[in-house]
């Protein structure tokens, strides 16, 4: 109350300018006014909105979000459950299992490469494209050290990089005097283990299952941050100087054999390594079974057998290896978490929208008495 | 300069050799802290004396160590580069104004005496012991003694503005022996020694000896001009330096004024020291999980990340993951912190200035923050400490009413609130009257049809204003008549009379000239009859053309009524009932009488009064035994009412504030029932008040005995436990205070100044401040500047709550320097008070809307931002604390370094400053039309170390979503291989928003932030429906339970904020105005007359008659100066009897019988 009557006289000083007590501050009526403007930013006058928690917009809130998220979620998990995944552990830490003989006899020297097989049996056909992952565990790709252990620049194809690669590669920098391209410790940890699946018909044939290696990295790595030093052309040339990762079989040129154009930095087996995993259990993208025909699926049910060459030890750390075949839908791999969590989420909110609801009306006290204690 | 040993000053005049062995301090100064080559180093030394940029610069060392780098160094180089280049700018800004300015100074030209002729030299040239000569306007150079001078006795005139703010002039005279010595020559062979006190701070002492020709003269501070003042109407002196450059006082007072802090910037430190035990203990549990780690997993992991080189064993690499997690923690203490809220204050500052509603259109000033680091301390303002002249009132006088002969006049048609509202009804005098002071205001015209009639006793009424006073007369050109009145009260009476048709043309020291209905006539002076505390009255006698002589005497009721002839008693009874209707209605009143002396009659008094003046014992006593000889019988011709204008809006301001729960007291040199008087008539005081306790005891003991009294009001449920008389135990006054705290409200408190020296007293205080506060309102009147200082650090010290002093005035400068907030009232009275305030505008009224409005949203804001804050940094950063677990305790980070670098200074900052600048909670209307909403800041209920504690919690709930949802989303997906750190990158600045906050801005920000990361990846995993579908689920979760807490709390107990909110939703209209309660009308005396002895003497010495308002000024400042030295004294001495003690008090309550109050002057 007071305030606008401050107001008022105030205004009505400003309007009769030329009161005596200015003519006495500065004489002649020059005085220039150091009247603050009258603009909404220095008056803090500026527009704002304000969200008042009332019983009619946060009630409402509860339930559309409860409203929103539990279809989302039934979706999701619908969705979820379509897809198919099946997952195999091959490690070989079982007596039993057929790749024991490969983990336990494994020697980084041997150049004899050790190949077990393994059977399993689909229940289900899967019908649409099928991803084919390999997963490790207690693998720690997300170290600092580990991390941290690359050059980008050599990888994105920087020639004075490929030969003097950065400090922080070490001890994966230099072999023998020579620079190791890729250097650090993550290229030098590649997954080298080769899958190969087999269907087996009712006849006991086995049918290799063709498994496109094109397409599993990301575009943007295999195009921008992966780059051959001086383009394609002749890697053995180019990488001539540098020598192979400590731990690799094969120098960075002929990481695959079958195609030329898939050797060196943009090897997409690699760039999908270089790509750290956030947890130490994880799963990288494999192959891809590409859908042949509409009727058929791509992989139907029924027995297979997987060969793997086994020269990735991970006994040593307590690792597994998996590997894991799976469909995907529009939301990605299979995920009964968010499914779930939406639906939980969107009852509650829904629940919660209840209760406060019964709250507010048995106890409201704002609405009754809008009176304002002074 | 050697002047740390220095002991004493000797300085020889016109003898630079002789000087130079001392090494004195030339008159160069330099303010300035740095140059083009000291800058660069001095000023980062400065800085990093700040602990922050400290351990910015700390961090960063560790970033340089490979091993432990756990983020790139650019992470806190660019920060802490931003910090620190922008206050480096700004101190580089800073320094240039200084060194320009101290150009400008050293070089200003003086004239300096060498070799005997006058020669032209910089400032920064004139050394110690020269002689330099200042012309008139000019500024003294450096400090000097006053050698001679043009005007006679060696008298000059200062101004001293600059020094202590001071605008009325100073009158210093030189040593009676150097004044003769006129012209340079003289002077070039002045070979005197000045011995004297080393340089120090004092601007009112000096002391020191001049040895000329085997003579000592003592020197004091009238003989000194010092640096920084101006000469003025005097057209030429001499000096000679004795303190030059840095060693003048001037230089020497310039000392860096202590450095307030505010409550929350205290909390704030300890906070940030917390933090920092918090961020030690992450960092210890993340080592011990890396050694851990290290041993049971690392170890075999080796083969694929063996160990770096230096690292050999896994306690030396937790060792090291220590300090990498104390790098990536670090976020927890942001460097953005204290930078953030420095700037946030700076924008509120920028608000108050720019704040139109206090600008105040007549004096042209708006409302200015001085001091930019106190604004949220304005919304906890507890207790407001405030001047009353000046600062409550105008320190206007106006001759509101008048009683002549038993008829009253004045009262308006209107009545008398109708302040100025009524122009038709003002007197024209000027017709009447060609000399009358056009801005006069009276309303009645009988009065004045009174005079033109001719009537004998308004003649003699008025003639006794204009004869009886010591106000000194300047007619600029004929007719102008500026009268210069040593007190305002003066001035408005003298004013009256002149209006009226007797107007007061000049004086000499043996005559008085007016114009009396026109006619000039000349009254020869006989005798001044001064004024004095004691005599409470001042009396003039004089010889009419006629040759009739009469004494006029003007004073307050209750002496002067005493002193009349017997044959008045009838009038004296109406003039009474008079009085106390201008007492009721809260103005100053005065009796005037006169009496018929016949010729023997003088001549017998004179006799005795020449005696008395002579008497060098006691000469006081004697002469006002000869005053009180002649001041009797005396016929009363009426009473003068004046009226002491308060400012603008007090009262409405004042209960506004006391509405707010802000306690107000005034603290005022003034008497005691003026000082109630103005109590009354702002609202502080009321009548439905209990009571109003006086305190005015002269001893401890009676002091005590008051205090105690009040504290057992009449019916005492259970009488408080009365304290060991002896020494009461500075615990016992809290049983007594709960009991006064459940009956407060009621009861108002005044305290004299001279009880209030024993109330202050170790022992006593304790009960003395839960008495007062316990009383609604508290009145100190007759206090020193010192003492104002030591009743605002008695709150400090036991109340622990935030204070305000508001005052205008340099006795007001202790106070506002001691208080939490200072705030200079820019009034009349100089600029002191103001430079030494925090905030200062023009208008008292102005301060609701500082505290209410400006200090309340500061508050807000601060707290508000400081929750956004800390909780912000605690979600951001925890997210590292909890992927160690699966990272091996790496120190790995989750975010991309750029983004953390970003994070703090550009993502989250702005739209968290744009909260902390420009959020409002209610609008300003509803602050002020609701003072409880001020509350809040009162009790620190928006920022404390439990809403920390809620807000850290919060925030770590925050990080646990933010890490774990994306966790679960990702462990259970088949897809990506990952870019689980680009889920949260994007996660958090949508996550982070749970406390909404009420601004446009945020809204843009939201989404802003996502476009920027991994150029690469965002691509590709953008594309993804499970990032989106992720960011919606984390954001639900985060946000749902804050929501719908807020809501409860908003429903079940809303505060008094809210419900405005609410109201004003629903509603969307003003609510009515309703004015304020009229005036009370209670009556209570109202007898003051702020008047100082001395001026009758100096009147009626002549010696300075030429400049006589200049010197009126001088005697002014020297009269107040020793008044204050005087209770200074007192107070170090505890003593009982000030020597200014306005009578003995049986105080009663001032709301009794209103002629009763007064009569115990």
């Amino acid at each position: 109350m007071i305030a606008a009557m401050m107001a008022s006289s105030y205004n009505a000083k400003e309007e009769d300018g030329h009161h005596s007590g200015s003519s006495s501050h500065g004489g002649a009526g020059a005085v220039k006014s150091k009247k603050p403007d009258n603009t909404a930013f220095k008056q803090q006058r500026l527009p704002a909105w304000q969200p008042i928690l009332t019983a009619g917009t946060v009630l409402p809130a509860f339930f559309v979000i409860g409203l929103i998220f539990i279809p989302i979620g039934i979706g999701l998990y619908v969705t979820s459950n379509n897809i198919k995944e099946f997952e195999v552990d091959y490690t070989g830490v079982d007596i039993n299992s057929p790749c024991y003989s490969c983990a336990k006899n494994f020697s980084w020297n041997s150049t004899q490469s050790c190949v077990c097989s393994v059977n399993f049996t689909l229940e289900q056909p899967f019908e649409s494209n099928v991803f084919m992952y390999y997963g490790l565990s207690n693998f720690y790709q997300n170290h600092r050290r580990y991390v941290k252990s690359r050059d980008d620049s050599q990888l994105n194809g920087d020639l004075s990089a490929l030969m003097n690669p950065s400090k922080e590669c070490e001890p994966y920098r230099t072999n023998d005097g020579l620079p190791i391209a890729p250097c650090g410790a993550i290229a030098n940890s590649l997954f080298n283990d080769t899958l190969d699946l087999y269907y087996v018909d009712s006849n006991s044939t086995k049918t290799p299952i063709p498994l496109a290696k094109k397409g599993i990295a990301w575009w943007t790595d295999k195009h921008v941050k992966f780059r051959n030093p001086s383009g394609n052309t002749n890697l053995t040339v180019t990488f001539q100087g540098t020598t192979k990762p400590v731990n690799w079989r094969k120098p960075v040129y002929e990481l695959d054999p079958s195609e030329a154009d898939n050797n060196g930095f943009i090897n997409e087996d690699f760039i999908v390594w270089m790509r750290t995993a956030a947890l130490p259990t994880f799963r990288k993208l494999y192959r891809i079974i590409q859908k042949k025909s509409g009727t058929t699926p791509t992989l139907p049910s029924g027995r297979y057998i997987l060969d793997i060459t086994y020269n990735y030890p991970v006994l040593s750390f307590d690792g597994r290896k998996r590997m894991i075949l799976s469909t995907i839908s529009w939301m990605g791999g299979k995920n009964p978490f968010l499914g779930i969590a939406y639906i939980t989420v969107g009852s509650i909110c829904f629940f919660l929208g209840v209760v406060l609801l019964i709250i507010h009306h048995k106890y409201d006290t704002r609405n009754n008495s809008a009176d304002i204690p002074n | 300069v050697g002047c740390f040993c220095e002991e004493e000053r000797r300085v020889r005049a016109n003898d630079r050799e002789y000087n130079e062995k001392f090494q004195y301090a030339s008159n160069c100064i330099m303010t300035s802290k740095y140059n083009i080559i000291t800058f660069l180093p001095v000023n980062l030394f400065e800085q990093f004396q700040e602990v922050a940029n400290t351990y910015f610069l700390f961090l960063l060392i560790l970033q340089l160590i490979p091993q432990i780098s756990s983020l790139s160094w650019f992470t806190t180089i660019v920060p802490l580069a931003l910090v620190l280049s922008i206050t480096a700018v700004k101190d580089a800004t800073d320094d240039y104004f200084r060194h320009k300015s101290d150009n400008q100074v050293n070089n200003r030209q003086s004239q300096v005496l060498i070799r005997g002729s006058l020669q032209n030299e910089k400032w920064m040239n004139v050394r110690v012991g020269d002689i330099i000569k200042l012309e008139n306007n000019q500024f003294v150079a450096a400090d000097l003694l006053l050698l001679s001078s043009s005007e006679p006795h060696g008298l000059c005139y200062i101004e001293t503005a600059e020094l202590d703010g001071e605008t009325n002039m100073k009158v210093r005279q030189s040593v009676s022996v150097t004044s003769e010595l006129g012209d340079p020559n003289n002077l070039a062979s002045f070979d005197g020694e000045v011995v004297c006190e080393p340089p120090n701070n004092k601007l009112d002492r000096f002391c020191g000896t001049l040895y000329w020709r085997e003579k000592k003269y003592t020197l004091t501070n009238q003989n000194m001009l010092l640096r920084g003042c101006v000469l003025r109407n005097t057209e030429a002196c001499y000096g000679l330096v004795i303190f030059a450059g840095p060693d003048t006082k001037l230089m020497q007072n310039s000392g860096r004024t202590k450095f307030k802090r505010t409550s929350i910037d205290r909390l704030m430190n300890t906070l940030v020291l917390w933090i920092f035990g918090f961020l030690v203990c992450m960092g210890v549990i993340l080592a011990v999980g890396n050694a851990v780690w290290e041993r049971e997993v690392g170890s075999l992991f080796q083969s694929y990340l063996p160990w770096d080189p230096p690292v050999d064993n896994f306690l030396f690499s937790a060792f090291l993951s220590f300090w990498s997690y104390v790098i990536i923690l670090n976020t927890v203490v942001p460097i953005s912190l204290y930078v953030s809220v420095e700037v946030i204050r700076l924008g509120h500052s920028y608000f108050i200035n720019w704040d139109q509603q206090m600008f105040c259109s007549q004096c042209n000033t708006a409302a200015e923050a001085r001091t930019t680091t106190l604004n949220e301390e304005l919304g906890q303002v507890e207790y407001i400490f405030s001047d009353k002249t000046g600062t409550l009132t105008q320190n206007i006088m106006s001759f509101n009413k008048c009683s002549i002969n038993g008829q009253t006049y004045g009262n308006r048609p209107t009545g008398t609130s109708a302040e100025g509202e009524n122009p038709f009804y003002k007197l024209d005098f000027t017709p009447f009257n060609p000399l009358a002071d056009p801005d006069f205001c009276f309303y009645d015209d009988t009065l004045l049809e009174s005079v033109k009639v001719g009537d004998l006793h308004t003649h003699e009424f008025f003639r006794v204003l204009s004869l009886c006073h010591t106000v000194m007369s300047e007619e600029k050109s004929e007719g102008e008549l500026v009268y210069k009145a040593q007190s305002p009260d003066e001035g408005a009476l003298v004013t009256a009379a002149r209006n009226f048709g007797f107007v007061f043309r000049s004086r000499t020291p043996g005559t008085i000239t007016t114009t009396e209905m026109g006619q000039t006539v000349t009254y020869s002076l006989l005798a001044i009859l001064d004024f004095n505390n004691i005599r409470k009255r001042m009396s003039v006698i004089v010889r009419s053309p006629e040759g009739r002589i009469r004494l006029y005497c003007k004073g307050a009721d209750t002496v002067l009524l005493e002193r009349l002839h017997p044959c008045n008693q009838e009038l004296m009874n109406i003039t009474s009932d008079h009085l106390n209707e201008y007492a009721a209605d809260g103005l100053r009143t005065l009796a005037l009488a006169y009496r018929d002396l016949s010729e023997d009659e003088w001549e017998a008094w004179s006799e005795s009064h020449r005696c008395a003046d002579k008497a060098t014992d006691c000469r006081e006593d004697r002469l006002a035994a000869a005053y009180e000889e002649i001041e009797q019988d005396m016929m009363l011709l009426g009473a003068t009412a004046i009226e002491d204008k308060l400012q603008e809006g007090v009262p409405e301001t004042i209960a506004i504030l006391s509405l707010a729960n802000i306690k107000i007291w005034v603290l005022t040199g003034d008497k005691q029932e003026t000082a109630v008087n103005i109590g009354y008539s702002c609202k502080m005081l009321t009548d439905d008040m209990t009571e109003v306790f006086i305190i005015s005891g002269h001893t401890v003991q009676s002091v005590r005995q008051e205090l105690r009294s009040l504290r057992c009001p009449p019916p005492p449920p259970h009488p408080p436990p009365p304290p060991p008389p002896a020494s009461p135990p500075p615990a016992s006054p809290s049983p007594p205070s709960n009991l006064m705290d459940n009956i407060s409200g009621e009861f108002a408190l005044v305290i004299n100044g001279h009880s209030l020296a024993h109330a202050l007293e170790a022992d006593m205080e304790g009960e003395f401040v839960s008495t007062a506060c316990a009383c609604k309102a508290v009145i100190c009147c007759r206090v020193t500047p010192l003492q104002k200082a030591q009743v605002v650090e008695l709150i400090k010290k036991h109340k622990k709550a935030v204070t305000l002093a508001v005052g205008d005035g340099a006795n007001d400068v202790s106070m506002i320097k001691s208080a939490h907030i200072g705030v200079g009232i820019s009034g009349q009275e100089g600029i002191q008070a103001v430079l030494a305030s925090d905030y200062s505008f023009s208008q008292f009224r102005f301060l609701q809307r500082l505290l209410l409005v400006h200090g309340r949203w500061s508050y807000l804001r601060m707290c508000r931002f400081l929750c956004y804050f800390f909780y912000k940094n605690f979600a951001f950063t925890m997210v590292h604390f909890w992927f160690g677990f699966f990272c091996g305790f790496s120190a790995q980070t989750v975010y991309d370094q750029y983004f953390i670098t970003l994070y703090n200074i550009v993502y989250t900052s702005l739209p968290v400053l744009a909260m902390g600048i420009f959020d409002q909670d209610v609008p300003d209307q509803r602050s002020l039309e609701y003072p409880k909403l001020y509350e809040p800041g009162q009790l620190n209920l928006l920022f404390n170390k439990r809403e920390f504690f809620i807000c850290i919690t919060q925030g770590i709930y925050t990080s646990v979503v933010l890490f774990f949802v994306p966790y679960a989303v990702l462990s259970n997906a088949t897809q990506s291989t990952g870019d689980f750190y680009f889920y949260l990158t994007v996660l958090l600045p949508c996550t982070k928003r749970t406390p909404l906050f009420s601004l446009p801005v945020q809204t843009l920000f939201r989404i802003f932030p996502n476009q920027f990361h991994f150029v690469g990846s965002a691509q590709s995993t953008l594309l993804q429906p499970v990032v989106w579908l992720t960011i919606a689920l984390a954001t639900a979760i985060c946000i749902v339970p804050v929501l719908a807490f807020r809501f409860l709390k908003l429903d079940l107990k809303p505060q008094l904020s809210d419900t405005v909110r609410y109201t004003q939703l629903v509603r969307q209209k003003k609510r009515k105005m309703g004015r304020l309660g009229a005036r009370s009308g209670s009556r209570r005396s109202g007898y003051a007359f702020a008047h100082q002895e001395g001026f009758g003497e100096l009147i009626t010495s002549g010696k300075n008659m030429r400049l006589s308002s200049l010197a009126l000024a001088t005697f002014a400042s020297k009269h107040s100066s020793s008044w204050i030295d005087t209770l200074r004294r007192k107070k170090h001495t505890h003593t009982h009897t000030p020597p200014s003690a306005s009578g003995e008090g049986q105080m009663q309550p001032a709301k009794g019988s209103n002629l009763a109050c007064g009569m115990n002057l």
